[in-house]
């Protein structure tokens, strides 16, 4: 059984921290909660662009309405089929996970990615997803959303 | 039972690993030609500008075989098939016998007819083996190359050479660049980043002769021109790598004609890939679809199958995604519709040297082509895929920032939860 995390777009406020949150857990810091010095170093990193997290907030002018959407870890994975090179890999507990070390950034993953969850990484070089936190144990985004909007599940 | 699957790049990956999901048992057999373990085609154009080396070249890990239980026979070429006797014949004399068989021999270089071919230093641009005697030649000197072809292999094997610091031209018998997947609009585009880079393009010409004595000296073309060169690389297509089945019973049309389980007209004999000829669902007529992911549908298909599972997989149509230097570009489906009912959706963003095209017929996605502006574009594909009615969101299709806010909730909300609530 694969876990999967849901947005709920009726309690999302749009406030972008599980963005933040994303982006730290991904750093070097890897840790589920933020200390202000560790982020202002962390951001302060990124001259030229802005890090990318592995979550997307979708908000339109005009609309209330936002959520966050991350990978859905598809059980049939086109992104998994579409790479070129096998960085894109489905495992057996039915996480997808980029691995960023062999991608070469030829954006098929995006070409096949039904929900355009897949983003492009820092500098452009290596297909950027959620891989559920493996290491923290629990997805940053779904432990630090201040109103409940994103839950992990078991389906 | 035994499966046996001849050719060994991703259709062969997709029929292993469906037919592991169901069956642990029964042994696999993979025969190729080629002495490597499963690698990355594309990649190879990678390898040559030194952007991947050979470790990375493989798409699987190295106990990929074992872990399949998985015997592969490599470096071997089948030279026919027994389809009476149920055996696949191999180079050396020696038979493999199988109950299953997936054909998914690949594509093979298409060369015209062209006096000086044999010379030394012309190479096709296919196989890890092309790209290793490339390098060779590099490193012996040439400092000079011509590429005949600007499609998809043509202009990563020039990109791969500028990068390896040679002068580059790339000779094109149409009036544009990748004229397969962009209109004019688009084409220039790209070409302005290449020729940025220094590359060099003779369009509307083709290669008359290739002039050396012993090595390749000269290329004369077509337009009277001659070029000096070093090395010449012809990469002007691929057509479906079957000589060795014509003349069977084997039905053929352009390739291996299959149904939507990947069946052939023989039975227990399957294939999958660019040596396949299946069902595109937009073009709606069967054509060889030369594309990697279609590839793994399709072996992948054939796998359930093979193993007693039934699997269609009918949903199968042209998709790319391709950069060079700093442009993206993605494209899929039908990119130049000859017909008067088709909707045309365009945005050219000059200042962010970004391109989207979308195609629309009967409220449908036909195809699109984004340049520099790509992402979310897995989105549009996959409405093409579902054959979803966008009449009500087309006019948000062009922007940067369309999503699933664009779609109505309902719609949105199956598609994110899947059925699931949050």
């Amino acid at each position: 059984m694969a876990k999967k995390i849901f947005p709920k777009e009726e309690v999302c406020v749009g406030c972008h921290l599980c963005e933040v949150y994303c982006v730290y857990a991904h750093s070097k810091y890897k840790k589920p909660t933020v200390k202000a010095h560790e982020l202002v170093k962390l951001y302060n990193k990124y001259k030229d662009s802005k890090p990318t997290p592995r979550i997307l907030v979708e908000e339109k002018s005009g609309e209330w309405t936002t959520f966050a959407l991350q990978c859905r870890h598809c059980d049939d994975a086109p992104c998994t089929k579409a790479c070129i090179t096998g960085a894109m890999k489905k495992l057996e507990d039915g996480r997808v996970i980029c691995d960023e070390e062999k991608c070469v950034g030829c954006w098929s993953c995006i070409m096949a990615c039904p929900h355009g969850a897949v983003r492009r990484g820092e500098n452009k070089k290596a297909a950027s997803k959620c891989d559920l936190c493996l290491e923290l144990g629990e997805p940053a985004c779904v432990k630090n959303c201040p109103n409940e909007a994103l839950v992990i599940k078991e389906v | 039972m035994r499966y046996v699957i001849i050719g060994n790049s991703v259709a062969a990956c997709g029929c292993i690993e469906a037919i592991r999901k169901v069956d642990l048992q029964n042994p696999i057999v993979v025969i190729s030609d080629e002495k490597y373990r499963v690698y990355s085609r594309p990649l190879i154009s990678y390898y040559l500008g030194g952007k991947v080396d050979e470790n990375k070249m493989y798409i699987r890990d190295e106990d990929y075989y074992e872990k399949n239980k998985v015997e592969a026979i490599l470096g071997k070429r089948a030279v026919s098939v027994d389809f009476k006797n149920k055996e696949v014949v191999l180079d050396d004399g020696s038979k493999v016998k199988y109950d299953k068989l997936l054909i998914a021999t690949g594509g093979k270089p298409f060369v015209p007819p062209t006096k000086g071919f044999e010379l030394k230093n012309v190479f096709t641009f296919i196989k890890f083996d092309d790209v290793k005697a490339i390098d060779v030649a590099i490193k012996n000197g040439a400092k000079k190359a011509t590429v005949i072809g600007a499609g998809l292999s043509g202009l990563k094997a020039a990109e791969a050479l500028i990068k390896r610091g040679l002068e580059v031209t790339v000779v094109e018998l149409a009036n544009r660049i990748l004229g397969s997947i962009l209109d004019l609009e688009a084409s220039k585009i790209v070409q302005d980043e290449l020729e940025k880079h220094g590359i060099v393009f003779k369009l509307e010409t083709s290669v008359d002769e290739i002039i050396g004595d012993g090595k390749v000296e000269k290329v004369k073309l077509k337009n009277g021109e001659v070029l000096d060169t070093d090395i010449v690389v012809f990469a002007i297509g691929v057509v479906p790598n079957i000589d060795f089945l014509k003349g069977t019973e084997l039905k053929i049309n352009r390739g291996i004609v299959v149904d939507d389980h990947m069946r052939t007209n023989i039975e227990d004999v399957y294939a999958a890939g660019d040596c396949a000829e299946g069902y595109d669902c937009v073009y709606q007529q069967q054509r060889v679809i030369p594309i990697w992911p279609n590839a793994y549908n399709q072996g992948e298909t054939a796998g359930y199958n093979m193993a007693g599972v039934e699997k269609t997989f009918d949903r199968g149509f042209p998709m790319n995604s391709i950069g060079f230097f700093d442009v993206h570009m993605i494209t899929a489906g039908i990119v130049m519709p000859n017909s008067d009912d088709i909707e045309v959706l365009v945005k050219h963003d000059k200042e962010k040297n970004s391109y989207r095209k979308i195609y629309i017929k009967n409220g449908s996605v036909l195809g699109f082509m984004f340049i520099n502006s790509i992402d979310r574009a897995g989105m549009i594909t996959n409405m093409i895929k579902e054959d979803l009615n966008v009449e009500s969101i087309k006019h948000r299709l062009l922007d940067d920032d369309f999503g699933y806010l664009d779609l109505p909730k309902e719609l949105r909300q199956e598609k994110i939860l899947g059925g699931a609530k949050a």
